[in-house]
């Protein structure tokens, strides 16, 4: 039984007349395993990433998520979490008067927060009692949001593109954190739009339009996604297959 | 008239004090300067070398003249504590602190009020920090759960050149009942002044900040920073006003409120220049408690009150 299992999902925001940003998508993540997903921007993403969370406002239209084999529907975020699925957000928000060391303590033990900050690279003894603010640079703030998923010890992580924006992580830094996630046994969702990015994982798949175009070794999807711009997908078929 | 403190009312302060977080064995310190008064009396008071405490009780409360002689810098705090332990009852404060040229100080004040129903907290301050003179003054506040008191802290302070001068007013224990705070700072020259003030109301809490930086000097500096949340039918209303008068002044305003539940937050920055080499700026967030930081800390595992609580304190922090 894969871990996380979406079936047929369509999501179109309520309300909108527009087309469905996830169209009839499926997808599996098996147990341990580092499912890259790899797609342009605007082929919905972060749509699923937020879908499969439960963010406010982003319940599925259609279809199902099945968790351990038993349907995530209905389940809040903190519900989801404490089942074992967490995400990192693309652009992390801040946090005044917390302390990083406090951050990544949330939701598990303390003690943990040393450990999880070396993983990523950052010296405990300078960042432990820094504030996860403004006094941060963006890529510190994201570092320290990986951090904090180490320390949770998750059974899925959804990592949505550590590797974009002005403070992106370097290519190493995010092989690293994988390795970590992989050690522990957790399951990672790695969206990303650098074929190279995706090239760390077990699996990938591509989307386009809000489907699942292309599924298989990470090289094969990497080598079709570079010949992603086409501008004609309409969802069902892939111009350059 | 002026009431004298009995041994019972002394211990009673003392206790109140080190719940409200002080520390009792300061006021047996030898080397740390202090006064306490409970209502309209004083418990006790000591000055050291280069410190002047002088008190009296008033009518309705007390008056102080504290003065930090020049070029003194006093290694350990000044500690204040102010209260009414009774159910009724008014403590108005007359305070006059000069802290002359050169010298630095820290104070650390605590204003008691843990059974208040209707007691009337007032405090009428004029400081004078003078030339390269540093003051720092915190003041935390611990209230009850009637939310029966009105505190008025008023103070007019004028910072001289090179000098700096920065608060913390905090009241996030108990019910706030009404404030109505009122700092006006004149920064001189090279001047640096900073005011932070961190509230947490309920109830019917009433809370209403004016904070105003005058940068009259040139080069000199300011920042206000407040923090207020505010849940059930509680009201608040900050104005944060900084004028830029002098060439290469720099001023900035920093006002966020959270809003829970019925309660109705207001922000009011005004921000003025009157020279064009001076520069000021602000920000005000307010509304209820970020989406994405609430999904973030639920993503963690926090239900939705867990992490309000955490949002909350961490600005009140």
């Amino acid at each position: 039984m894969s871990l996380l299992s979406i079936r047929d999902l369509v999501f179109r925001p309520a309300g909108a007349s527009c087309a469905a940003i996830l169209d009839h998508l499926d997808l599996a993540i098996e147990q341990g395993e580092v499912h890259a997903l790899l797609g342009a921007n605007g082929t919905g993403k972060s749509t699923l990433a937020y879908v499969i969370m439960g963010c406010e406002g982003y319940r599925p239209s259609e279809g199902e998520l099945l968790y351990d084999g038993a349907a995530l529907a209905g389940l809040k975020i903190h519900e989801r979490a404490r089942k074992g699925i967490t995400m990192a957000w693309q652009e992390p928000v801040r946090f005044e008067g917390v302390t990083v060391a406090d951050y990544l303590s949330l939701g598990t033990e303390r003690g943990a927060a040393d450990s999880a900050l070396e993983l990523v690279g950052m010296n405990p003894a300078l960042y432990r009692d820094r504030m996860v603010d403004r006094s941060l640079s963006g890529g510190e703030r994201k570092r320290i949001e990986l951090a904090s998923l180490l320390a949770l010890k998750p059974r899925l992580a959804i990592m949505d593109e550590p590797d974009s924006g002005i403070d992106m992580l370097s290519t190493r830094d995010i092989i690293n954190v994988i390795s970590a996630f992989k050690e522990r046994g957790s399951a990672v969702l790695l969206i990303t739009h650098r074929e190279e990015i995706a090239l760390i994982a077990d699996r990938a798949s591509q989307l386009c339009n809000g489907r699942i175009i292309c599924s298989g070794t990470p090289e094969g999807v990497a080598g079709h996604y570079k010949k992603r711009h086409c501008g004609l997908c309409d969802g069902t078929e892939c111009h350059y297959v | 008239m002026a009431q004298s403190v009995t041994m019972s009312e002394q211990e009673d302060l003392l206790r109140a004090y080190t719940c409200a977080g002080g520390d009792a064995a300061v006021l047996g310190d030898s080397s740390t300067g202090h006064l306490a008064a409970s209502g309209h009396s004083i418990v006790s008071m000591r000055g050291v070398p280069g410190l002047v405490v002088d008190a009296r009780e008033t009518a309705d409360g007390i008056f102080a003249a504290v003065t930090v002689k020049k070029d003194v810098r006093l290694a350990k705090p000044v500690h204040l504590c102010f209260g009414v332990l009774h159910a009724e009852g008014t403590q108005r404060i007359e305070m006059r602190v000069n802290i002359e040229e050169g010298a630095s100080a820290t104070f650390i004040a605590h204003c008691i009020f843990p059974n208040a129903v209707k007691v009337r907290h007032a405090m009428d301050a004029e400081v004078s920090v003078g030339d390269r003179a540093e003051m720092r003054y915190s003041e935390t506040h611990y209230h009850g759960p009637h939310g029966g008191v009105e505190v008025i802290p008023v103070a007019r302070v004028n910072v001289g050149a090179g000098g700096r001068y920065i608060t913390d007013f905090t009241l996030t224990t108990g019910r706030v009942g009404k404030l109505s705070l009122d700092y006006t700072v004149t920064g001189g020259r090279d001047s640096v002044t900073e005011l932070n003030a961190r509230v947490f109301g309920h109830g019917q809490d009433d809370v209403r900040i004016r904070d105003a930086v005058l940068l009259n000097g040139r080069n000199a500096r300011g920042m206000i920073k407040t923090r207020v949340a505010i849940e059930d039918d509680a009201r608040a209303e900050v104005t944060g006003i900084t004028e830029g008068n002098a060439d290469g002044a720099r001023g900035h305003v920093d006002c966020m409120e959270i809003v829970k539940d019925r309660a109705v937050a207001r922000a009011i920055p005004i921000v003025q220049v009157n020279n064009p080499g001076a520069k000021v700026t602000h920000e005000a967030a307010i509304g209820s408690v970020d989406k994405r930081q609430m999904e973030t800390l639920m993503a963690h595992g926090l239900s939705p009150q867990e992490a309000v609580d955490v949002i909350v304190k961490g600005i009140l922090r």
